[in-house]
């Protein structure tokens, strides 16, 4: 790996071990586990108080905390919605997570909200539209972001960039980190019939604040399968590979295991972060940048 | 080479396409083409299918999964979510259920979502401290200004709405409701446990004085301690003054 000359690496906030997302219903051992670190959706914690609230203050007081935005729409052609806005730096403020990450992608359209990650077609345009939304977060949240790559599945005629040169020039105009999802690089690689390798030589892994790794579901196709990004089962076998071969160029970084649906219980997720937790110590060797 | 569409052209395509059976103009030729499109339309739709159905678990049972997913779907593509904070989607459910013409056979249907999302307001309600209810016994009662936790709701229905609800709670056999009106307290507890308590017709009406400001004299049109008793087991006031 050769020094990307535009820009430095972010600070890595949140520590170099596996975290996982928080489920209300592991509370109690969420609180005892060695866990390097939580993550929580924004939207689900913007109530004004109640259980959600007295749980994550009480995980908070002794854990690193990730907040991932789902609601943003970042990649919407419409304006951000700021009042939205104004409720997650309201949140982050209260919090003070060590990171606050969002999508590469749209969620609302006009008033409506889908609550779905949609894709764009990546072009001039959507660059500039992308950039200044991105500098409108950091400038109201008073802090760097990172953004997540997609699982797609579908493309767009339109696009004239390329996914990771997209990303690298965002990361270039914003200064904002990356999110690199190895199982949404799976997932698209596989269903735009691609390289996931090939993605990943080409991805800026220096901008990366944070890996997520999560399962998908997959169905045949008459050409090939379709992955679908479900978080709903054990992290794939071919996803762990790349990701140990990142880690191998990266040393290690802060990796969430992502399971947000048919939720096991909290011992499944903690093997798997045990999981991260090992392919990051074969590479603690690795120098960091 | 003809202009590419801009953004707002394309996602307008791929928002309608959403809704309805056709793949937009614009995506990149692929395999299966329509069945990638449709994972998005899938997920849409399930999405806020299940996200009605976490708000309104009884009005789902009530009606059974697969007719309530048809129903969410019309409802979300009418009303749908204006914030993504999922948890306050879904207040104009109950008055959808009473203008839409396939459940009209079950008149109490709507009563049962307001009072599902009463309960869903209760547990994101704005914390509040626990009053030192001394001064209920030391004070003129009929001074007294009783300020509530705001997770308290006074619930009403013409229909046996909370028998209903209460029937179809999980694990539990399904009992003839019975008829007539229901009143009930609904209320976040400080241990965070949501409460749902029958009231007879006088206690609801002095609850509703109480939730407008009221002081208990004026609430009080009949004997309040059947409400008190409630409001202090669950600790549910969260200030007593004395009104000047």
């Amino acid at each position: 790996m050769h020094p990307d000359p535009d820009f430095h690496r972010p600070d890595i906030t949140l520590p170099r071990r596996a975290g996982l997302g928080f489920k209300a219903e592991h509370f109690a051992d969420a609180l005892t586990a060695p866990v390097g670190f939580y993550e929580i959706h924004a939207e689900n914690y913007l109530g004004a108080g109640g259980a959600p609230h007295a749980m994550l203050t009480r995980l908070r007081a002794d854990h690193a905390l990730s907040v991932h935005g789902v609601g943003l729409s970042i990649g919407g052609a419409g304006p951000l919605d700021r009042a939205h806005l104004a409720r997650v730096k309201a949140l982050v403020d209260r919090y003070q997570p060590e990171s606050f990450s969002e999508h590469l992608a749209w969620s609302s359209h006009g008033a409506a909200w889908l609550n779905d990650l949609l894709p764009l077609p990546y072009t001039d345009e959507t660059l500039a539209r992308i950039c200044a939304h991105i500098d409108a977060v950091q400038s109201a949240l008073g802090r760097p972001m990172l953004l997540e790559n997609p699982a797609t599945y579908v493309t767009f005629a339109a696009s004239t960039w390329s996914e990771t040169d997209f990303l690298r020039e965002i990361v270039r105009r914003t200064g904002c980190g990356l999110l690199l999802d190895i199982n949404n690089v799976f997932v698209s690689a596989t269903n735009h019939r691609s390289d996931p390798r090939g993605y990943l030589a080409e991805f800026p892994l220096a901008a990366v604040g944070e890996i997520h790794l999560a399962g998908h579901e997959a169905e045949d196709l008459p050409d090939g399968p379709l992955l679908i990004d479900s978080h709903s089962r054990p992290v794939a076998d071919p996803v762990w590979a790349l990701y140990a071969e990142v880690i191998a160029r990266t040393g290690p970084l802060p990796t969430l295991i992502e399971w947000d649906n048919d939720v096991p219980a909290f011992a499944v997720l903690a093997d798997e972060a045990r999981r991260a937790d090992r392919v990051m110590e074969g590479a603690r060797h690795v120098a960091v940048a | 080479m003809s202009p590419s569409p801009d953004h707002a052209a394309t996602e307008a395509a791929f928002h309608a396409a959403l809704w309805s059976p056709d793949t937009p103009e614009g995506l990149a030729p692929a395999d299966a083409l329509e069945r990638r499109f449709a994972v998005y339309r899938n997920n849409v739709r399930h999405g806020l299918t299940r996200a009605l159905a976490a708000r309104f678990p009884v009005v789902e049972r009530l009606v059974g999964p697969e007719f309530f997913s048809a129903m969410a779907g019309v409802f979300a593509a009418a009303h749908p979510p204006v914030t993504p904070v999922l948890s306050e989607w879904g207040g104009d459910f109950p008055a959808f259920l009473s203008g839409f013409p396939p459940v009209a056979g079950l008149p109490y249907l709507p009563d049962v979502a307001r009072l599902e999302a009463l309960r869903g307001q209760a547990y994101h309600a704005a914390d509040a401290p626990v009053a030192d209810t001394a001064a209920l016994s030391t004070g003129d009662p009929a001074r007294l200004v009783l300020t509530l936790a705001p997770s308290v709701h006074a619930f009403a229905s013409a229909h046996p709405a909370l028998r209903i609800w209460q029937a179809n709670q999980p694990g539990r056999a399904p009992a003839p409701p019975g008829s007539g009106p229901d009143h009930a307290l609904i209320a976040r507890r400080p241990d965070f446990a949501i409460v749902t308590e029958p009231l007879d017709a006088g206690s609801h009406a002095i609850l509703n004085a109480l939730l407008q400001g009221k002081p208990l004299g004026m609430a009080a049109t009949r004997d309040p301690a059947p409400l008190l008793v409630l409001l202090l087991r669950h600790q549910l006031i969260s200030r007593i003054g004395d009104r000047p």
